[in-house]
């Protein structure tokens, strides 16, 4: 049972926290439809935090969906820090938004298989929304990595900038060994191998490099956060504090 | 008193007029959202419903209009689920509402085999002349489950119901 739980507060909390994220570019996008964009993927991610909230309330006896995004201290979140860091230049929410959402689209690929049917249902139906996700990041690396120096430079650095944080997407957690013999999920370790190739073939074609004996951000997945993510959690969960038990 | 055959008929016809609010022109059974219809006693309907996207805003919206259009016939409890085990894709949609779609002008989405590919994201048929030389503008549109598209042929943007 906690391993269970544990897993699926590590993908709900990356998927709230990087939805909230994606969220502060509506009104402020570079162009309308990146505006867009932006604020139609963190509707989808903020959906999947809440579907695995719920699936963490009606099968495993946690609080509600809203109790549990809004009610939460620092160290109960399980998000890693890539999801955390402000979203910065819109070079840095791209790559960020790229490298996250390709491990994504693998990580409910493979959960599709899960011998936990309510995820396994559930990672079915998300998978086939994160495709335009990864697709629109594609896009866009493919075109900024060679449009001029300029943009190829801005990638770059942004890569450079976000490359350990996203290597700490894959750190496991205390239960990693139980996930893989139970066959909840294949693991970390095969979902970093697989997103290594996925995201390089981009990056290739992309004209940029990956930074090379770089160490992962880690902590993330058991409570140690950036400095980023406690102003993030007082601004989100500001309106729900007011009063937690108000109807909507 | 209706037979049970009768009552759950009446029930689907019911639904056949509760809408997307997003497209108001197909109802969610055309839109292939609701996946079972049960009678747990001669007044208390279950009805299972799949979202079209996880994080669609209307999702609370309909299991209340569903609600209210069946407690409206007469049965006493209703109780409308958000159901996974049903994954919902575009392949779902029934022909008419296919149609309706298209007389809605949004692009309706091409029937696949259970797979989208990246490729086939990218294609749409234009729903105002009916051509195919097109082009993705951006796949995020005013909803989730739309796209923005480019016909080369009538030279306007039109937007796509995604294949999903």
């Amino acid at each position: 049972m906690d391993l269970l739980k544990e897993f699926l507060y590590k993908v709900a909390d990356d998927e709230l926290i990087l939805g909230h994220r994606n969220s502060e570019w509506t009104g402020l996008g570079p162009m309308l439809e990146e505006d867009i964009a932006f604020s139609s993927m963190a509707q989808d991610k903020i959906g999947h935090a809440n579907a695995l909230y719920n699936i963490l309330y009606i099968e495993l006896g946690e609080q509600q969906p809203d109790q549990i995004a809004f009610g939460r201290k620092e160290k109960d979140f399980k998000c890693c820090h890539l999801v955390e860091m402000p979203n910065g230049e819109y070079d840095f929410s791209l790559i960020r938004h790229f490298l996250f959402d390709h491990s994504e689209l693998l990580r409910y690929t493979l959960l599709e298989q899960s011998s936990f049917a309510p995820l396994a249902q559930l990672a079915k139906k998300i998978k086939g929304e994160l495709k335009y996700h990864v697709l629109h990041g594609d896009t866009w690396i493919k075109k900024l990595g060679k449009a001029n120096e300029e943009s190829h430079a801005r990638m770059q650095s942004a890569l450079n900038e976000a490359w350990p944080l996203a290597l700490g997407i894959f750190e496991e957690g205390p239960y990693e060994v139980e996930l893989i013999s139970q066959g909840i999920f294949v693991g970390e370790a095969t979902l970093k191998e697989q997103w290594l190739v996925s995201v390089s073939t981009i990056l290739e074609l992309a004209n940029l490099k990956i930074p090379v004996n770089i160490e992962a951000s880690l902590g993330g997945r058991r409570g140690y956060h950036t400095e980023h993510l406690a102003p993030l959690l007082k601004e989100m969960t500001e309106v729900f504090s007011l009063d937690p038990n108000a109807e909507w | 008193m209706l037979a049970v055959e009768n009552k759950t008929s009446l029930i689907w016809e019911t639904l056949q007029k509760v809408a997307d609010p997003e497209i108001p022109v197909i109802s969610v059974v055309d839109m292939g959202m609701i996946t079972q219809v049960e009678l747990l006693c001669p007044s208390c309907v279950r009805i299972q419903m799949t979202p079209t996207f996880v994080g669609c805003p209307a999702i609370s919206y309909l299991q209340d209009q569903i609600e209210r259009a069946i407690k409206a016939l007469g049965f006493l409890r209703v109780e409308v689920n958000v159901d996974f085990s049903t994954a919902w894709t575009s392949n779902r949609i029934t022909e008419k509402g296919l149609q309706l779609l298209k007389g809605f002008r949004l692009s309706p989405p091409k029937r696949h085999n259970g797979e989208v590919t990246m490729e086939s994201l990218q294609e749409a048929e234009c729903p105002n002349c009916g051509s195919h030389n097109t082009s993705l503008n951006t796949p995020f549109g005013p909803t989730l489950c739309r796209a923005l598209h480019f016909c080369y042929d009538c030279n306007q943007a039109f937007e796509q119901f995604k294949p999903v």
